[in-house]
């Protein structure tokens, strides 16, 4: 298909650069981008058109932001004068290998409403600092998309890594049959095709790729709703023996002693706790959530979901319980995109510490050791090493295995009676704020997702969920101590250190007094 | 081996004359040395000029057959004292590096070269590393051409132009004796395009024919009395040659029409810009037809007076596009207008930024300010008002929407375990003062590391502690890498470290190339290079120099060893600098290098086992500690979509290289159960195959039972 250049550059005819396609690609170093660039300016010398490309070499290609420039006219017999930079105003089709890449086009003034086509990947490479977060760092892709599209003369938006992936190729192909399908560009799809065929290495896979992208962007000319890939539904399902049936449909019944609300989240938390431990656990959860929460439905649901992850404590037994699981072994062997029959050999990283050895024994026995210093001193020093264990070899397996298969005395460990002392200690609290200040119940309910995590992430989060409280006891009785707790949990969630949230207990203590 | 080849690129520097060539910049200048008949070549690795260096070591079977010598250079020091032989010989010899940081580590040599004066043509090529992409600081080379009396040419950017200007510059400094700088900015170096080749020239007089017939010239030698004649003679006799040169052979260029009350004088690497500008003002055609009289400086150091006198003349304004600053053009042509009492005024910088780059959208804007203030009736009436097109909110709501991205270790880097341990020994040893040094190391001192505080030039990471070597409560810690160790490191810092008696620790990444260049090999390269003298020691080096403390580490994945080993350094009794040399080969190479091998051995049916790593999603909870010691482009963030979950968990794509170092993160910091590696195995042996089959089947059966006794919740 090809496309009228006075459509795609509308500019008063005054303008004396008219005829010249300008063209920039943004992408993130390492993602082939001088690839892409290559195809183009072949593209366009096939075609009877001057071509210049530029780039910038260097550490900006190392995993960084990075800017490739193409200039292309029909050949107008002399040599024309091209530009070596875009200039903001001043730019056709803007190629952005990631979404975010095409917000930045934007905030240097490479897109404007007037003329610009932009042709974009709709997935996610996430930023150093979406991913340090010690929460949920990442930024919405949705704000940015929807300000592109506002930008942008035309907006070509989807998933081309994605395709590129499900052809065993690179994003370079889809972005090439995304650039074709737009129509941005005036050359016909063949001869798109013959310069991925020319360029010679992995040809199969590109126009694979390639193909998928351009019969996709021709339905993409507006960002679609459904950008993200197909199957992002989670798939839960719960696998229940049928012997165990009627207990589990007894206690699945119970949810109706929940409000009506927080059934929903119940049935996760309660699918979870069971998996966990067993259905009498689930009783007890059902147990301690409706006298916890009686019948106010936020406080139900929002409790719902952090009792069970309390109650679901990261131990060793659930940790190998996990790793020995059939279907953790098949989703494996999808991740790697292997079959049954291939050999494959899985190596588990694990480094319990003392803690979560002694953790493992029966209270009374674990009591003693913990405080005896020789006692504590030879576990550590028995576990002073990281363990790296086969667990496709028979061996680890059925090592891990037995660990798993402590789950029935659980309740008799150690770790557990922890565990219930500091679960029974907040679900305490919260029944009493319940009664005087149920939003703040709430909030307290919600404090606890700082606890995750394993060995200093544990301690840490413990820590900070500490001082959390203590920040929450200064505020019971106050009509915003919801806020203030919102804020203590946002400050401790987004930084790996309690400083931030020692700042804001500090502030409520200036204020309390 | 380079992290670019040319070889197939470099076929074309063979066509004979008369044919169309196309390529990229760097192609283009080697082809117009190869012209010119050049008699040796050399230079020292770093962008933008990196990939020059690379098509020169492909191109090398082609010069040996012309009698081109060609010479990888230790430093830009040495490329720039090697044109000394055509200080003695009539000899044509041009080196290249990147500017401005390799002209001050050549300026000692450059300014004795100039002193000497030059016989056969001497030509430096520099990449000018400045604005957008650059990883260096930002200053002019120009001064340099100032400071020590070399001539600087500054080509218009298209292939055409450069090609041309190599051989100007050749037949310049031959007629003036004296060395030539040919400046080309980073864009310009891989601009596409085409020229029209001449024929390749043997060397009149080669290297070696030069060794069988010394000479030698005392006349050249910079020592008194010869050297207070050489200053004479740069004012006297070699200025007025040059720009007698410059002058007859109109290496400036005028375009656009006789007459007209502005104009335009810019260096020549403006000109597209400036043409481009004109081109949206409606004063200058796609091809370049300008309607404003253009006065393009193509050489820009030495300037000459009477042609720009009479480029002003009839005009009453005149705008200076000079980038970078200070403005020296502008102020040396303000002084020629004052002392020649001309009318004509001069503008610069009042229109344009004194720094950073000029870009397009600042020349726009430039050439627009001045054109409204000074010829407003050229200017369309839309361009005349100050009505700009207002972009809106979006840019700016934009900016916050999205997140920076610097650039940062690649995956599967054999740096980031280095780090990873630096992290874990602050963690328990408190900070320290650490500074770093010049190379893909320096990486760490952004997110998610921070380590490190200066960098004060190439191999200069440890000297730059030099005022910390006394020690004292806790020692200072500098980071220097295996190129920058060669380049200056071994003498300026460890040799410094171990004359002063340092307390320091020196922690020398080695990743066996010289690898933020583009992976060029070094004295301690790995690889057999049948062209090169590889697998020189690092730590005989370091001993040989009188280094007591070394460590050795040849596998820097081993974030533990690596740890316990700073610590050790930390807090030895030894005396005396402790060097720590982390040995790991560079990923991107060992890519290069492995894949094409791997996929020919599982072709041929080899077994071959390809380990990655994975995140089990169940057992992550979120907290990305592993990220906070990591950066791996492929370990990245997952939405679970799980109800009962609030942050997103740990994943890692199929990119990975499986490094190992997300396991022996895990593992060294005690972070978490979640990682695990697998190594896919192609081609198992029968055995094997039998074995992992049985096994398989046992522990399959094994699992369903416990599933069949259980409730399971499956989520994926
Ligand atoms: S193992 Fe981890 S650090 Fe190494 S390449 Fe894979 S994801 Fe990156």
């Amino acid at each position: 298909m090809s496309l009228d250049l006075t459509q795609l550059d509308p500019k008063p005819a005054t303008a004396n650069d008219g005829g010249i396609i300008k063209m920039a690609i943004l992408a993130v170093g390492g993602q082939g981008g001088g690839v892409l660039t290559d195809w183009i300016t072949s593209l366009a010398e096939a075609n009877g058109y001057v071509a210049q490309s530029t780039s910038v070499p260097g550490v900006a290609q190392r995993t960084g932001a990075t800017i490739y420039y193409v200039e292309m006219m029909p050949d107008p017999g002399v040599v024309p004068i091209f530009s070596l930079t875009p200039a903001p105003g001043d730019v056709d089709i803007v190629v952005a290998s990631e979404i975010m890449e095409a917000g930045r086009a934007v905030t240097r003034g490479f897109v404007t409403d007037d003329r610009t086509h932009v042709v974009a990947s709709s997935h996610r490479i996430y930023a150093v600092s979406e991913k340090t977060v010690p929460g949920d760092g990442i930024l919405a892709s949705d704000p940015v998309v929807e300000r592109v599209n506002k930008a942008a003369r035309a907006f070509t938006c989807l998933d081309l890594q994605d395709i590129a992936v499900k052809r065993a190729s690179h994003i370079s192909a889809s972005m090439f049959g995304a650039l074709a399908g737009s129509g941005a560009l005036p050359f016909e799809r063949a001869s798109f095709e013959d310069t991925i065929r020319a360029s010679g290495r992995g040809v199969d896979a590109s126009l694979a790729a390639f193909a998928d992208a351009f019969d996709a962007s021709q339905s993409a000319q507006e960002p679609a709703e459904d950008t993200a890939p197909a199957d992002d539904t989670p798939k839960r399902a719960l696998h229940v023996p049928a012997r165990q049936k009627q207990a589990w449909d007894a206690l699945a019944a119970r949810l109706s002693e929940l409000p009506e609300g927080a059934r929903e989240m119940g049935l996760h938390g309660l699918e979870k706790v069971v998996d966990f431990q067993d259905t009498a656990y689930g009783h007890e959860y059902l147990d301690l959530l409706t006298r916890t929460a009686g019948d106010d439905t936020a406080l139900a649901r929002a409790l719902a979901k952090h009792l069970a992850n309390a109650m679901c404590y990261d131990d060793v037994i659930k940790v190998a319980d996990h790793k020995t699981r059939g279907r953790r072994a098949e989703g494996v062997r999808r991740h790697m995109g292997v079959t049954e029959t291939d050999v494959i050999q899985v190596t588990e990283y694990m480094h319990p510490r003392a803690e979560e050895v002694i953790g493992l024994m029966p209270t009374g026995v674990a009591r003693r050791v913990a405080a005896s210093k020789r006692g504590t001193a030879l576990v550590e020093r028995m576990f002073a090493k990281g363990r790296r264990w086969r667990s496709d070899r028979l061996g680890p397996f059925l090592l891990l295995s037995t660990l798993a298969s402590l789950r029935p005395v659980r309740r008799r460990l150690y770790r557990h009676a922890q565990e219930i002392a500091h679960r029974d200690a907040w679900l305490a609290r919260i029944e009493r704020l319940a009664k005087t200040n149920p939003p703040l119940a709430i909030e307290t309910a919600n404090a606890r997702r700082l606890i995750k995590g394993y060995s200093d992430t544990f301690e840490r989060g413990q820590t900070k969920f500490d001082i959390v409280m203590t920040g929450i006891d200064m505020v019971a009785e106050r009509d915003d101590g919801a806020e203030w707790a919102r804020r203590l949990v946002t400050a401790a969630t987004n930084d790996v250190s309690a400083e931030p949230v020692e700042g804001v207990v500090a502030t409520i203590r200036s204020f309390a007094e | 081996m380079a992290e670019r080849s040319f070889v197939s690129e470099v076929k074309k520097l063979d066509v004979p004359a008369g044919e169309v060539f196309r390529g990229e910049g760097i192609l283009a200048i080697t082809k117009a040395l190869l012209e010119s008949g050049v008699g040796y070549v050399g230079g020292y690795q770093g962008a933008p000029i990196s990939h020059l260096m690379d098509v020169l070591a492909d191109a090398e079977g082609l010069l040996d057959s012309l009698g081109v010598r060609f010479e990888a250079n230790a430093s830009e020091a040495a490329a720039t004292a090697m044109l000394a032989a055509s200080v003695s010989y009539p000899i044509r010899g041009a080196v290249t590096y990147k500017s401005v940081v390799g002209t001050n580590v050549a300026s000692d040599a450059l300014a004795n070269l100039a002193s000497s004066g030059v016989k056969g043509g001497a030509l430096i090529i520099l990449g000018e590393d400045y604005g957008e992409g650059s990883s260096i600081l930002q200053e002019r080379s120009h001064a340099f051409a100032m400071k020590s009396q070399v001539w600087l040419l500054d080509p218009r950017p298209n292939l055409p132009s450069m090609v041309q200007a190599v051989h100007d510059g050749f037949e310049l400094s031959e007629a003036s004796n004296t060395p030539v700088m040919l400046e080309l900015r980073i864009r310009a170096c891989h601009v596409t395009g085409s020229f029209v080749t001449r024929e390749n020239k043997r060397p009149p007089l080669t290297v070696r024919e030069a060794l069988s017939d010394p000479q030698r010239d005392t006349s050249r030698i910079v020592l008194p009395p010869a050297l207070f004649h050489h200053e004479q003679e740069k004012v006297h006799d070699r200025l007025p040659r040059a720009r007698a040169f410059i002058r007859d052979k109109g290496l400036n260029e005028v375009f656009g029409p006789d007459t007209a009350d502005v104009g335009i004088v810019c260096q020549g690497g403006m000109y597209n810009g400036v043409i481009r500008a004109l081109q949206r003002l409606g004063l200058a055609s796609v091809t370049g037809e300008t309607d404003i009289p253009i006065y393009v400086l193509n050489v820009t150091y030495p300037l000459l007076d009477d042609e720009f006198l009479a480029f002003c003349k009839g005009k009453s304004s005149v705008l200076m596009v000079e980038e970078g600053q200070p403005n020296y053009i502008e102020q040396a042509f303000s002084t020629t207008l004052y002392k020649s009492e001309a009318k004509t005024r001069l503008y610069g910088k009042e229109y344009l930024p004194e720094a950073g780059e000029y870009t397009g959208g600042v020349l726009l804007d430039g050439l627009t300010g001045f054109m409204r203030a000074h010829a407003p009736d050229m200017l369309r009436d839309g361009d005349r008002a100050p009505n700009e097109s207002d972009p809106g909110e979006l840019p700016e709501e934009l900016t916050k929407l999205i997140p920076q991205r610097p650039p940062g270790f690649c995956t599967g880097c054999p740096e980031r375990p280095v780090f990873a341990a630096m992290k874990l020994v602050e963690e328990e040893l408190g900070t320290h003062q650490i500074t770093g040094d010049i190379g893909c190391h320096l990486f760490s001192t952004m997110p998610p590391f921070n380590i490190g505080g200066t960098t004060m030039g190439f191999g200069l990471g440890p000297a730059s502690n030099g005022a910390f070597d006394g020690g004292g409560e806790k020692r200072p810690i500098s980071v220097m890498g295996d190129g920058g160790f060669w380049h200056n490191g071994l003498t300026s810092s460890i040799g410094n470290a171990v004359f002063n008696q340092s307390e320091g620790v020196v922690m020398l990444v080695d990743n066996y190339y010289s690898a933020a260049t583009g992976g060029q090999d070094i004295l301690s390269s790995r690889a057999e290079n049948p062209k090169r003298s590889t697998n020189n020691s690092i730590e005989g080096a370091l001993k040989g120099i009188g280094v007591k403390w070394v460590r050795s580490i040849d596998r820097t994945y081993d974030v533990g060893r690596m740890r316990d080993t700073l610590k050790e350094a930390l807090t030895t009794e030894t005396t005396g600098p402790k060097v720590i040399v982390a040995s790991s080969e560079c990923m991107l190479n060992r890519q290069r290098r492995e894949r094409p091998q791997r996929n020919a051995a599982i072709k041929s049916g080899e077994r071959v086992a390809v380990p990655r790593f994975g995140v089990d999603e169940a057992t992550c909870t979120g907290d990305h500690a592993c990220m906070r010691l990591s950066g791996c482009p492929s370990l990245g963030l997952k939405e679970t979509k799980d109800p009962l979950r609030d942050d997103p968990v740990a994943h890692i794509d199929e990119s990975c290289v499986g490094c190992g170092n997300c396991g022996e993160v895990a593992d060294a910091a005690i972070l978490c159960p979640s990682f695990y590696q697998v190594d896919v195995i192609h081609n198992p042996g029968k055995l094997e195959n039998w074995w992992s089959r049985l096994t398989g089947r046992i522990i399959a059966r094994m699992q369903t039972r416990r599933s069949a006794r259980r409730i399971e919740l499956e989520t994926a």
